[in-house]
């Protein structure tokens, strides 16, 4: 085999370099051993001793590069060469790095600037992670569920003791300053501040402000638990100081589940201190819980949000209900006898809540795995009977798998296993957009319409599918494209969730068938740069930084790596 | 604060606050405690001739024929099997050194003095050659390389010290730090910059005009002639905070080519061990890692006060030698070892990392939480006895070491 000896005069890299280079030789074919070095003195001994020298080759020096080489044959050795060439000439990585940490005190060391930090790390480490960000002075917004309630209570506790948010846990959605947090939508600034105790429900609420003409300043979300007995409000009390305070805000919305009586008393005595118009939301409450204050009672996140909008004062455009009793006519018409059956299959948990509520007022039993009333619980969430409504978004779907407006795979196979019952007549459904949730709902929704509309029509049903999307123009996913999507598929798009319910009944009627703090950081947050710190999911961090938010990713990994000795020892030890 | 972060807080401070100097040549028989020509001590935790690597051994043999116990390596091996001579951890007697770290009886050393505490150690001139006893060659030129250091080098560096006075080496780490060097990996700007301060009063009070030339010879083309007097730097450091009550931070990490140990400032001279890690990198001509001992030497002690691998984002470079293709990867572990430190230094900064200082006080608590352990820059010896260096890398600290060690300190606490 040759020897191919090649000096290059008066050239420097550094060793690392002439190393890689050397071995990326000898991973090329027909080159049998490489050597790649600086002519130093010190080199010397290496060069001789490699047999790689051929002779003849010529003296050289220390500012001289010796490439030796065994080779099959000249012609690969040259072909070496000039691998070689460009590989030390190519310039190699890229200068892109996303900014990481792998704690929280990391992630203030790269930005000290950040003040909020977005937590969906496992709940049983999420109360340590929440209280890490609390100590270091930042607003939390808490995603993670499975959360103890004396956790709740414990963390809320010292949030409050430093004027903190902290939204959660399970907090899916807020809007700070413009800036999408969790499962939230792009919509457009104005006057309108909200506070919420259910995820989906502010989603809805938001984008039918946006879509109305309004506008909102900010969003909070206090966690689903807050204005139950043991929490007491303590964050909505909070919160509603902040947009009572905040100049910004001309207009308060309040969104939850009703109430514990005792924190309804709160609520009152803060409300009276608002001298801003109230519109309370309080779903499945009876109109009168906020008797005696300022606020005007909405039944649904609908009716939320236009009397907001309206407060706001701009014009809204009129409810159609000429069109809903013509669509609901028209389709009617086309369900054979015994098709009698609505399936409300959602990823929104407050949008199926809102839903069963409709159901409950007009007096139609509808099964749910969320059911208030216990003789109307499913007995398997997985099964429907009747008219059924299931909120796919509850732990027993959860546990282990994605959310469903992640990940519709589990909500598209159901639309399958709902619509081959030949008497199920209506499938309702919700597709939620905005930041954190899939791409494109509505595209993965798609051909599963398409599918279960043909399977129906080759055994001679028809299906009312009715839809209606959560999202904004300016979310990632348009709203106006998810609908078109939606609508192409067979589906009949409505402009909100409370909206489909209704034309799902009107086509049914046709078959006959907390104290005050001291001190309140919230509206300074309000006035500073948003940067916030993730802690967990990583696609909250693009979403951020596709809204130019800055963001700092933590790499969270389980304190010692999940060995339970070793955390023991580590949590023993930190209380020294 | 607790008692722990308190006590983490001063070890850092002091680590911060260190000021080692060079300040005298002496010899290992006239300042190493309980020496005899019979003692040999060697880097890392302590180990028997039965369980030495390769390297280890070979070095070994290699200094017991400089010591005139053997006449050759055989003989030597013989010797040192025969149970006459004592080994011990160069980390339990004041000293450190590179790779297998031999020291012995009648090697000159660098005595380096932490002017702020005023504790002394001391480290063996650096061989600057990849043939050296350090990596266990037996090459022809190595043991007459060590009789000179002894008669020529020795005597001339301490004559240029009493002339001169000390030479400050945190200075030194400082500079080269700015110099794109993070001062284990490439001292070339260190040992130059040393060079520059010593070389004048050589020319002044070396007599001998054919020795003196010698000695330049031999230091000016060194580009790891500071290797050894950074280590020293960071033992005469790392030995400042040793034995604070209540401090989790790592005072030694050090390697013998078969175990890997860690000593804790709280936990005294326990040392915590595990087995070496294999290195990760690239390799001279004609040598692959089949041939790799496991990690090796007491230059870890370099990454003990953030020098080294913990300040890899001062030497991006260094980042190719274990296939990153980015030298952004170089700030992600700096970065990444700022995790598992007390703080980072105020005056020992990284220019290309907007001036970060470097991380100091790696405090068991945080590697054991985050699993990030120490990385460590270092050269590769032949696992068989005699062929010397055969390559650079990076190895991992092992994190049991560490785990170890949290609970031997939790016990300690009862």
């Amino acid at each position: 085999m040759p020897i191919i000896t090649e000096v290059w005069r008066n050239t420097y890299y550094d060793s690392v370099t002439l190393m890689l280079g050397s071995s990326m030789m000898e991973a090329l074919p027909g080159i049998d051993e490489a050597m790649v070095l600086m002519g130093t003195d010190r080199n010397d001994t290496v060069i001789r001793a490699s047999g790689l020298l051929a002779d003849g080759c010529g003296e050289f020096g220390s500012n001289d590069i010796v490439i030796g080489m065994r080779a099959d044959s000249e012609q690969a050795a040259r072909e070496a060469i000039a691998e070689l060439e460009r590989f030390l000439t190519s310039k190699k990585g890229s200068g892109n790095r996303k900014a990481a940490a792998h704690t929280l005190d990391g992630a203030l060391r790269e930005d000290p600037g950040i003040d909020l930090a977005m937590i969906s790390v496992p709940g049983r480490y999420a109360r340590a992670e929440a209280e890490k960000a609390l100590d270091a002075g930042l607003h939390v917004m808490l995603f993670s569920d499975n959360v103890a309630l004396e956790d709740e209570i414990a963390l809320k506790d010292r949030a409050l003791e430093k004027g903190l948010l902290m939204m959660g846990p399970d907090c899916g959605t807020a809007i700070v300053n413009g800036c999408a947090l969790g499962f939230a939508n792009v919509v457009r600034r104005g006057n309108i501040g909200l506070v919420g105790a259910a995820g989906t429900g502010l989603q809805e609420i938001t984008v039918l402000i946006d879509r109305l003409g309004g506008g909102v300043s900010q969003a909070l979300g206090t966690g689903g638990r807050d204005l139950k007995e043991d929490v007491g409000g303590r964050m909505m009390d909070l919160c509603l100081e902040a947009l009572r305070d905040d100049l910004a805000t001309e207009v308060i919305a309040i969104l939850s589940k009703p109430p514990h009586p005792s924190v309804v008393e709160k609520m009152k005595r803060i409300i009276s201190t608002i001298e801003k118009p109230v519109v309370a939301c309080f779903l499945g409450s009876d109109a009168d819980a906020l008797a005696g204050t300022h606020a005007v009672f909405a039944k649904d996140c609908e009716e939320c949000a236009r009397i907001a909008v309206r407060l706001s004062g701009v014009g809204l455009p009129e409810k159609d209900e000429a069109w809903i009793a013509g669509t609901a006519a028209r389709e009617a018409a086309l369900l054979a006898p015994g098709q009698r059956w609505l399936r409300g299959l959602y990823s929104g948990g407050t949008l199926c809540y809102e839903a069963m509520l409709a159901f409950r007022d007009a007096g139609i039993p509808a099964y749910s795995n969320i059911a208030i009333d216990a003789d109307l619980l499913l007995d398997d969430p997985d099964v429907s009977r009747e008219h059924t409504l299931v909120d796919m978004g509850e732990d027993f779907f959860t546990n282990g798998m994605p959310h469903p407006m992640i990940d519709l795979r589990m909500r598209v196979e159901r639309i399958a296993r709902d619509c081959a019952q030949p008497d199920v007549a209506i499938l309702l459904l919700d597709c939620v957009g905005g930041y954190g949730t899939n791409d494109d709902p509505a595209g993965a929704l798609a051909p599963a319409i398409v599918a279960a509309k043909d399977a129906a029509a080759a055994e001679g049903r028809h299906l009312c599918i009715i839809a209606s999307v959560t999202a904004s123009e300016a979310d990632p996913q348009v709203r106006s494209a998810q609908e078109e999507t939606l609508r192409s598929a067979g589906a009949i798009v409505c402009d909100c969730n409370a909206q489909a319910v209704r034309l799902a009944f009107a086509i049914l009627d046709r078959l006959d068938t907390a104290e005050p703090v001291a001190e309140n950081r919230v509206n300074a947050l309000f006035a500073a740069r948003l940067a916030i710190a993730n802690v967990g999911v990583d696609p909250f961090a693009e979403a951020f930084r596709a809204q130019e938010t800055p963001c700092v990713q933590v790499e969270w990994k389980p304190p010692a790596g999940g060995n339970k000795k070793m955390a023991d020892l580590l949590s023993k030890l930190k209380d020294l | 604060m607790g008692l722990i972060d308190d006590a983490n807080r001063e070890a850092y401070e002091r680590l911060d606050a260190s000021n080692p100097a060079l300040t005298d040549v002496v010899f290992a028989k006239d300042v190493l405690p309980d020496i005899d020509k019979y003692t040999v001590s060697h880097a890392g935790p302590p180990i028997t001739w039965e369980r030495m690597s390769g390297p280890m051994r070979s070095a070994v043999m290699g200094a017991l024929v400089y010591e005139g116990l053997a006449e050759t390596r055989e003989e030597a091996a013989e010797v040192a099997a025969s149970g006459k001579i004592k080994f011990r951890p160069n980390h339990d007697c004041g000293c450190v050194g590179p790779m297998a770290g031999v020291t012995t009886y009648s090697m000159p050393l660098c005595e380096v003095t932490n002017l702020t505490y005023g504790n002394k150690v001391y480290i063996a001139f650096n061989e600057s050659d990849i043939r050296a006893l350090c990596f266990g060659s037996a090459d022809p030129v190595v043991i007459p390389r060590l009789h000179w250091f002894e008669e020529v080098l020795g005597p001339a560096v301490k004559d240029a010290l009493a002339e001169m006075g000390p030479i400050n080496l945190k200075a030194i780490v400082t500079k080269a730090l700015t110099q794109g060097e993070e001062l284990h990996n490439r001292i070339a700007a260190g040992s130059v910059l040393f060079f520059r301060e010593i070389a004048p009063t050589l020319v002044r009070t070396v007599g001998d005009r054919a020795q003196l030339q010698e000695i330049i010879d031999f230091l000016a083309p060194s580009d790891y002639f500071f290797l050894n007097l950074g280590m020293a730097y960071g033992k005469a450091s790392a030995d400042a905070i040793k034995n604070i009550p209540y401090c989790t931070v790592v005072t030694a990490m050090s390697r013998n080519g078969t175990d890997f140990g860690i000593k804790v400032s709280a936990l005294g001279d326990r040392w915590f061990t595990s087995p070496c890690p294999k290195v990760k990198g690239i390799y001279f001509p004609g040598y692959s890692e089949a041939d790799a001992n496991p990690d090796l030497g007491d230059s870890a002690i370099t990454e003990t006060v953030g020098l080294g691998g913990c300040s890899m984002a001062a030497n991006p470079a260094m980042v190719h030698l274990f296939g990153a293709e980015s030298t952004d990867v170089a700030q992600d572990i700096t970065r990444e070892m700022l995790e598992i430190t007390v703080g980072a230094s105020k005056d020992k900064v990284i220019p290309n990392m907007n001036n970060q200082g470097i991380p100091l006080g790696i405090d068991i608590r945080k590697v054991v939480e985050t699993e990030i352990c120490p990385l460590i820059n270092t050269g590769i010896a032949h696992k068989d006895p005699s062929h010397g260096q055969i390559g650079a890398g990076v190895s991992r600290a092992p994190l049991s070491c560490f785990q170890q060690a949290l609970e031997a300190f939790a016990e300690s606490l009862g």
